[in-house]
């Protein structure tokens, strides 16, 4: 074996590395989908789907990169399918007395019904994986080496929250969204085509949340098979109430959830192995504290969009 | 009217299933698998119609033996499922034997329906229902339901008070992780192993027990990590698991969960050495795989075809290891040196000839004497199936 990958003994400093390692591992899935779902939200709709369009992505975007040999077309591949998958949520809740949250459910199973039927004979081959950025050539340690071995998607994902963040403030594009959250009436008075401003930020939603499934198959961990996404699109939607519809806080969210995935057998590897039940519950447990700490007597759900179904 | 159902289209339809491959490669990015049973209704339906003037005429039923197997999961896992698979595809030569499969059957009133459409529309003499689940109660009301079948569950759970048409079998592969703790304990410089595991029941220690009683063999200064991820198929945690295990300083990871691909795909990119589990993992590590513990199902399903087309008596309770030819280890990977492969040669023909490993005076890991000196709880001992601690030298604990 290669002599620059033996561990060095870190003790009880491996937890909070390992920490760290699994904030940028982990969060990704969790920062597009629930980027994705900020921006429909936003737009006010609900697309519960996304844990359909992240399993159907993450199969996708392994197929394609298989049958290609380009693990960035099966990204682009991954966002294009979950668009079609966002355009089919928007094209539904269009038309009249449908319900958004019903639907979405349905999109759920449909997705990933329809990628375990399609992704069968994908579970056996090997494709090629995404890049990673080194930046820890500094350290002689092998663990923070592989720390700050970082998926190019991480950065993408981060930009992408801040551009957001930014836009919903100060662009036009951005006021008409949060309009058309807020409130239907007034954005149709300012000639703004209410279901089209939401066709359109459900399909962009989409498209992060494939872009998100692929990180799953393409990079960590890295391969396709129908256990894959065990509910993290579901936990992403969850996210973004927790975030408040801010995508800054979406990207804290999901770097706090990554991390706090990792505690659990970070513990158990360093001997602490008591009651692993409880640590490999963390991210679960945390979302309840937060939501009770930060929760509201006298407003529900602070930052909600008006005309969201859940408010209404 | 299931009678109506011609052969010539229930030899169509079997035909949507992907043919497997040969030993461990499956596969491939070939064919899709419907629904058998959506295919069956559609296909019953228009028989039905096609056949109407000829009612009366009955079905020739294949005259060899029909083997239904059921399987929980993706039969192309590289786990648990594979495991069956290969089996099952190497029944499929044998002449006289007809094999029907179905995979992603939930262990719910789902799983009946399956053996209930393999027995009345494919005509199966023989199920094997492999996942724990499928038990109780679904297999053992078709196995009262159907008393001209066969039914065999893989796991020990039949006992007298069952039909006399069903049955357990299972298989030691403990063994098969004592021989990956030989060929993990020789390889490493510090004696530092990992273990990546699903849940602490029984099965799940007595393998990490073993796997770690081999390693110490060879280096009794051997420590095991053991990290239990909690579920049996939990992709990101279990890759999770592996980083810890290495930052650790693990220098050989194996593992007990579903399908190990993850496992071994993640300790490969870290240029760490593996031990597989369930099927062969080898060509998932080119370079730093050394040996695997897998089932070797065949063998028990090769024997009860022998017996059912030779007009005996299934056998209602089955089980063994290396001394049955019921477990193997995979095929020695780039990381195995000479040295390895000559130790774990010499512990298959010790094990072959009825090693025990389980012999006093043995500790668990809080201290605890489990067995005395002088007691040996050899392979068909009950007392292993009930193992509820970890061995001295194993780093973790079961609650």
């Amino acid at each position: 074996m290669d002599p620059s990958q033996v561990a060095t003994d870190l003790g009880w400093w491996s937890v909070p590395l390992a920490m760290f390692a699994g904030a940028i591992r982990v969060s990704t899935p969790f920062l597009f989908v629930s980027l994705g779902e900020c921006l429909t939200e936003k737009s006010g709709r609900i697309n519960l789907g996304l844990e359909g369009t992240l399993v159907f992505g993450a199969m996708t975007g392994y197929a394609v990169s298989y049958m290609t040999g380009s693990a960035w077309t099966g990204v682009l591949a991954a966002g294009i399918a979950g668009s079609l998958f966002g355009m089919l949520h928007a094209a539904l809740c269009s038309l009249p007395k449908v319900n958004d949250i019903a639907v979405g459910i349905a999109l759920m199973l449909f997705g990933v019904g329809l990628a375990f039927f399609f992704g069968k004979p994908f579970i056996q081959p090997t494709a090629p994986r995404l890049p990673s950025i080194s930046l820890g050539e500094w350290s002689d340690i092998s663990q923070v080496r592989v720390a700050l071995e970082i998926n190019p998607l991480f950065f993408i994902g981060a930009a992408l929250a801040v551009a957001m963040w930014w836009a919903f403030r100060n662009t036009r594009a951005g006021l008409i969204v949060r309009t058309t959250g807020d409130s239907a009436a007034a954005a149709r008075a300012l000639g703004v085509s209410v279901l089209g401003v939401r066709f359109v930020a459900t399909t962009i939603g989409g498209f992060m949340a494939g872009v998100g499934g692929s990180f799953l198959s393409l990079y960590y961990p890295g391969s396709w098979n129908e256990g894959l996404s065990s509910g993290q699109g579901l936990m992403a939607v969850a996210l973004v109430i927790f975030a408040r519809w801010n995508p800054l806080l979406c990207f804290v969210a999901a770097l706090l959830f990554g991390a706090a995935g990792a505690l659990g057998p970070a513990l158990q590897s360093i001997g602490v192995s008591q009651g692993y039940h409880f640590f490999n519950a963390a991210p679960y447990v945390l979302t309840l504290l937060i939501m009770i700490v930060s929760s509201s007597k006298v407003r529900a759900l602070r930052g909600a969009p008006g005309e969201l179904s859940i408010v209404k | 009217m299931h009678d109506d159902t011609s052969r010539p289209g229930a030899a169509g339809r079997r035909t949507f299933l992907p043919k497997l491959g040969g030993s461990g490669s499956l596969g491939g990015a070939g064919g899709f698998s419907l629904d058998r049973r959506t295919l069956l209704k559609g296909a019953a339906a228009g028989a039905l119609v096609a056949g109407a003037g000829l009612s009366g005429i009955r079905p020739a039923r294949a005259s060899g033996l029909t083997i239904g197997i059921v399987y929980v999961g993706p039969r192309d896992d590289y786990g648990w499922n594979q495991a069956h698979a290969v089996a099952a595809a190497a029944l499929k030569q044998v002449p006289g034997v007809t094999v029907i499969e179905e995979e992603n059957v939930p262990e719910t009133i789902a799983v009946s329906k399956s053996m209930e459409s393999m027995i009345e529309l494919d005509g199966a003499n023989l199920i094997f229902a492999t996942s724990f689940g499928y038990y109780d109660p679904y297999m053992l009301e078709m196995a009262k339901k159907f008393p001209d079948v066969q039914f065999r569950h893989a796991a020990g759970l039949w006992t007298d008070a069952a039909p006399k048409n069903a049955g357990s079998y299972f298989c030691y592969l403990d063994q098969a992780h004592y021989v990956d703790g030989i060929a993990a304990g020789l390889a490493s410089k510090a004696g530092k192993l990992g273990f990546v595991a699903a849940k602490p029941i029984p099965t799940v220690l007595l393998n990490i027990n073993s796997f770690t009683l081999g390693a110490k063999s060879v280096n009794p200064d051997a420590k095991v990590q053991v990290v239990f991820t909690g579920e049996w198929s939990m992709p990101v945690r279990e890759a999770e698991a592996t980083n810890a295990l290495i930052d650790a300083g693990a220098e050989v990871i194996t593992c007990h969960v579903d399908s190990p691909k993850v496992v071994i795909e993640t300790a490969e990119r870290r240029g760490v050495m593996t031990c597989g589990h369930n099927a062969s993992q080898a060509d998932l590590a080119p370079k730093g795989f050394l040996t695997g513990a897998e089932y070797k199902w065949l063998t028990i399903y090769k024997e009860f075809a022998d017996i059912l087309t030779t007009g005996g008596t299934l056998p209602n309770f089955v089980r063994g290891g290396y001394d049955k030819d019921y477990v193997q280890n995979t095929a020695y990977g780039a990381a195995s040196t000479d040295l390895i492969r000559a130790a774990c040669e010499q512990a298959k023909a010790e094990l072959r000839a009825g090693k025990v490993i389980y012999q006093g005076p043995m500790k668990d890991n809080t201290g605890k004497e489990v067995i005395p000196a002088g007691t040996e709880h050899d392979a068909y001992d009950v007392w292993l199936e009930q193992t509820s601690f970890l061995v001295d030298g194993v780093v973790g604990s079961t609650s």
